[in-house]
Order: structure tokens, then sequence, then C-alpha cells
């Protein structure tokens, strides 16, 4: 018989305990105790919560991308969510309290995929979409690569990291779409200096319509593009087929791919954005009237 | 009655002939072919593995969104998106022998053709234990009338099921609690051939999503499931237990704790299957195993085998 989740590969499920639930912006910064998932992660995993407890008639996972982990020392293992309290389940993680207990499982998804050689990058981040280009910055950091975040929001309480992206980062740049803060504008407005500046490498994570432009934009100038995709998921963990999206395969062949395993980071020049929320003709298996 | 260890408790079931060690199963649609819940639980340790309904051409499923939470349960509409029986058969089964799994295929097809196919080739393949038979498809070749909502289509599919699966290999028909009788339904499908029934598929339901003010699911309607149909599902088991007494039944429907489990063997199920639970707890099949241990020793009950039908006031005594 083989062994189960027994490596240092692969998500765990654990009851992690709340550490500190803290109100940033419109925002809210959640640290969890939760033994074993830091060791496991990179940068662009992701963990997905139960939320309301173990009777809980809310009974879908909430994802969530891992803004920063730390591994146990004095203390156990942490990680650290950024969350937007909008929904009944995440309402619910507002009200966590030190001591809480959490089920979390994780780190799940693909990563942020790393350049081999020491070149410029642009870390894009639309609201609390930057959390995972924390970590991501740190990484690339020590393949001395250069890292230049641009942080957008709609206005300034809905930005996530700016100071921190100041120690993160070799530049930063602001936009809000009410001017509040940095330039008035979208991260794309920013982006043509950072190209003209030699940036070859676009990492990109928030909403799908800012995710698409952003990798429009990369490619129009020949950049390689990462995009962390945001859709809804039942489970996290592949199993409920929901979380799917049209992605080109190497063999050119459009599949209904699971965002939650073969993502959540995809090259963004392989997503069909336009044709998000639909089977494309063409896709594999698709389309024909069936069951449930 | 006095309580007992958990450990001494004989969970093994039988169920048409087929021996399982414990009485739970995943719940087809809800653990893929196993092989993402083997990172939680070891899927030896489940009775069976049903895996998601394998139909004979590879499939994309429908267009998001697919899923929409609804309280104590969702609803969903995938549309079937899997692989094809070439692929399954090449990959994902042999996959579920390596790791000494159990096996039940479930099948979907939108013909009479395709089923007999798919009996064919799946009951071919060693180290199936048993084949489920996913007739909550629409039916091309009849309107796109759904074949499990009429007794006499219903019929057909196991009867072609039956002819082209080896003797010996056990069919279970799943059937739709979207009928005006599921007992007659259930009584069809026995005469077709069936070895025994799985209860139940998801309920047809909507949603509607307020900011959009348009329906929260891309296909429109989808399919109910999780804690909110048990009880739906807990009576459909105890009509047809008492309709055809003896037809082995597997129970399935908002099964999430042990305790559940036990609802649904007491109401004449001799197998349970956790579907939705999982997403919420990916080793929810091995807790639930564990959980229904623990309330049967509690209950003093050594055997699980003793408590299939136990409610009914007949089995169970005045």
């Amino acid at each position: 018989m083989t062994s189960t989740a027994a490596t240092t590969r692969g998500p765990l499920q654990v009851t992690a305990k709340v550490f500190s639930n803290k109100r940033v912006g419109d925002y809210w910064h959640l640290t969890l105790v939760a033994d074993g998932i830091a060791e496991r992660t990179r940068p662009g995993s992701f963990v997905a919560l139960a939320v309301g407890g173990d009777t809980s008639g809310a009974l879908l996972r909430r994802a969530f991308s891992i803004y920063r982990v730390r591994p146990a020392g004095v203390y156990g293992g942490t990680v650290e969510i950024v969350f937007s309290a909008r929904g009944r389940g995440t309402q619910w993680m507002a009200r966590l309290a030190a001591h809480d207990p959490v089920d979390v499982v994780g780190p799940l998804g693909r990563p942020f995929a790393l350049p081999k050689e020491p070149v410029g990058c642009a870390l894009v981040g639309g609201g609390y979409g930057s959390a995972p280009l924390f970590g991501l910055a740190e990484r690339l950091r020590e393949r001395k690569c250069s890292v230049h975040m641009v942080l957008g929001a709609a206005t300034e309480s809905r930005l996530f990291g700016a100071l921190e992206a100041k120690r993160a980062a070799h530049s930063v740049t602001v936009t809000t779409e009410d001017g509040s803060v940095g330039i008035k504008g979208v991260v794309t407005d920013a982006l043509p200096a950072l190209f003209n500046r030699g940036v070859e490498v676009v990492y990109s994570c928030g909403p799908m319509g800012m995710l698409k432009a952003v990798t429009q934009l990369a490619l129009e100038h020949g950049a390689w593009t990462q995009t962390a995709v945001e859709e809804d998921m039942a489970c996290g963990i592949g199993v409920c087929m929901t979380c799917v999206l049209p992605v080109v395969g190497d063999d050119n062949v459009t599949r209904m791919v699971r965002s939650c395993v073969e993502g959540p980071v995809f090259a963004g020049d392989k997503v069909r954005w336009d044709d998000i929320g639909t089977v494309p003709p063409g896709t594999f298996g698709a389309p024909r009237s069936g069951g449930r | 009655m006095g309580r007992l260890r958990p450990e001494d408790v004989d969970l093994s079931t039988v169920l048409a002939d087929v021996h399982l060690d414990n009485p739970v199963m995943t719940a087809s649609g809800c653990a893929a072919a196993g092989r993402e819940l083997h990172q939680f639980f070891d899927v030896a340790d489940l009775g069976a593995v049903v895996t998601k309904s394998i139909m004979r051409d590879a499939r994309s499923g429908r267009a998001t969104p697919r899923m929409s939470e609804t309280a104590s349960g969702m609803l969903n509409s995938i549309g079937l998106q899997g692989p094809g029986i070439d692929a399954f058969l090449a990959t994902d089964l042999p996959w579920l022998l390596r790791h000494d799994a159990r096996p039940i295929v479930s099948i979907a097809a939108s013909s009479l053709g395709e089923y007999a196919e798919l009996a064919r080739r799946v009951g071919n393949s060693p180290g199936v234990a048993a084949i489920e038979v996913n007739i909550s498809c629409p039916n091309v070749e009849d309107r796109g009338l759904v074949f499990a909502c009429d007794p006499l289509q219903a019929g057909r599919v196991l009867s072609v099921v039956r002819r082209d699966t080896p003797r010996g290999l056990p069919i279970f028909a799943k059937l739709s609690p979207d009928v005006t009788s599921i007992a007659e339904i259930a009584t069809a499908v026995m005469a077709a051939g069936a070895d025994g029934l799985v209860m139940i598929n998801t309920l047809l339901g909507l949603d509607i999503q307020l900011d959009r003010m348009r329906p929260a699911l891309a296909g429109v309607t989808g399919g109910l499931s999780g804690p909110a149909i048990k009880p739906v599902a807990l009576r459909a088991v105890w009509e047809v237990s008492r309709a055809l007494p003896g037809v082995p039944i597997i129970g399935v429907g908002g099964i999430r704790t042990g305790a559940d489990a036990l609802q649904f063997i007491a109401a004449g199920a001799s197998a349970i299957q956790v579907g939705t639970a999982i997403f919420n707890d990916p080793c929810a099949p091995v807790r639930v195993l564990k959980e229904l241990r623990e309330e049967l020793a509690t209950r003093g009950i050594a055997k699980v085998s003793e408590a299939i039908g136990l409610a009914h006031p007949s089995i169970g005594g005045s």
C-alpha cells in the first residue's frame, strides 16, 4: 500500500488557530497558526478555508492566495491571508478572533514560475490581489531579478501593501481610479514606463478584467506573463470541476481546465480571456447537451 | 445492548454478492477518480470509490458559473465534464487498482447504444467491483427527456446494460428523486436487471443572482446536493425499502456525519455514499466511516448488517 500525504509535497488539512485578525483599509489581514503549510508554500499557492464552523450550512471552501508564511520556530508555523468581507463566508471570517479554530487545506495550486535569468520583472496587483506578490518579490530578488511593483485599486482604502512594497521592490507605482493616491488611472497606465526600463516578465494577480488588460499589454511588448486567476471554487482540491476556464495547451488545443490544480497561475497568453464564462467552439470535448 | 468498543464493530457489508470491508463510498461526481482525495486519506480505506460518471467521448462540460452555494447545500451544473472512456480505462482505473481501491465505475450516456458500449468496455475491465448507472441524463433519441424520470426508459437503460455486462458483475441504478413515484422507477429498473439501487441523485433547482438579476448558473438550472436534501434522500430509501424488501440499496444525499450514515442504514440502505460533504472536508468519507463505527458501538450494535432497516417497525420490533 502506498503512503498518502507522508511527504513534504502536496496539501495538508489542518485545524489552524487564529493568531490575529486585523483590519487593513477595506480588507482583513488574517494570521493563522497552521503547522506544516508554511514549509510547503511557494509564491502563488493558495489555501482553502472552511467557514462557519463544524456544523456550518455554508459548505463550500473559500480560496485565498497566501500572503506570507513563517515556518515553525518558537511558535507554530503561520500562514497569512488577506480578504474582503463581502459575502457570508468572509463576513464570518471577519469575526474570527485570536485562538478561534479554522479548518485550512493547503497549500494548493501551481505557484508562479520563476525566470532562470536575472531579468526585470513587473509585479502587478489589483486590490488585495497584491497579497501573493510580496513572497514572489522576495524569491525574485534572491535570483537577482529587478522587481517593480505596480499596485492599483479603485481608491486608496482598497490598496493593499503599498508601504510594504517599498521594502519589497526596487520601484513601486501606485494607481487609483479616483486619484486619491498615486497616479489617477489603472495599472496598465503605469506599465509602458516599466517596459521602457527593460521589464521582460510581468506577474499579475487581481480581477479577471485587469489580468486580461495586463496580459494584452505585456504581450504587445514581447514580455512573458504569469497570471494568478480568480475563479469561484467549491473544493479547491480538484474534485468539484466548478472552477474551470478555457486554456490553450502546448498542443494548441483549448481545454476547460481547473484553476485550482492546473492554476491558479497560468501563462497569460494561454488563457482565453475573452471566452471566460463560455465553452469556446473547438474546445476539447465541446459542446454537447448533457446530464448533470 | 451494551456499549461496544468501536474497533470491535464489524463494518463489512454485502451488496448483491459484492463483499465490501465497510459500507462507506464516495458519491459519483464528488471524488473525481480518487487521486486528488488520496492526498488526504488512503482510498483503500473506503468500502469503494465511485468514480465521476464516465461517458464514451471526452466532454468539456458546461460554461461557468457551474456552481452556486445554497442553504446547507449547493447547486451544480457541471455537464459531466470528463476525459471519455478510453482515457479513463488507460489512466484512472489502473490508478485506482494500483492503490488497492475498490472501484465502482459510474457510467452515463445519452443513448441506449452508448450505455451498452460503456457497459461492455467497463464490464470487461478487470478489477471493477460494480457498475453504477447514472440515468439522470437526457435521452437524445427521445426529445431529450431524462431516462431516470420515465419507468420505461429507465428500464430500457438497465436492460441494455445488464445484457452487455458480464454475468457476476453487479449493476446499480442511480435514481433521481424528481419523479412522482420513485418506487415505480425502482421496480422498473429492478425488473430490467439491476442488482441494486443508489438513491438519490441531485434534485433539480434554481438560484438567482440578484446583482445580475439572472440565474446564478450558466446552465440556468442545476442539481441540488448537500445536507439540505438529506430528508428527501432518507424518504426515498425508506419508501423503496418498504416497496421492494430485500433489494440492495446504497443511500446517498446529504450525508455529512456518521449519524447521518446510520440514519440511511436504519432506513434500509446496505451502504452509503459521501458526496458534497467532501467539498467541505476532503477527509469526510473516512471521518464518516470512523463516526459510523462509533455510532454503532455506542448503541451496542456489533455488526453494521444488523442495523440495516432497523428503523422500520416491522424489522425493528414494535
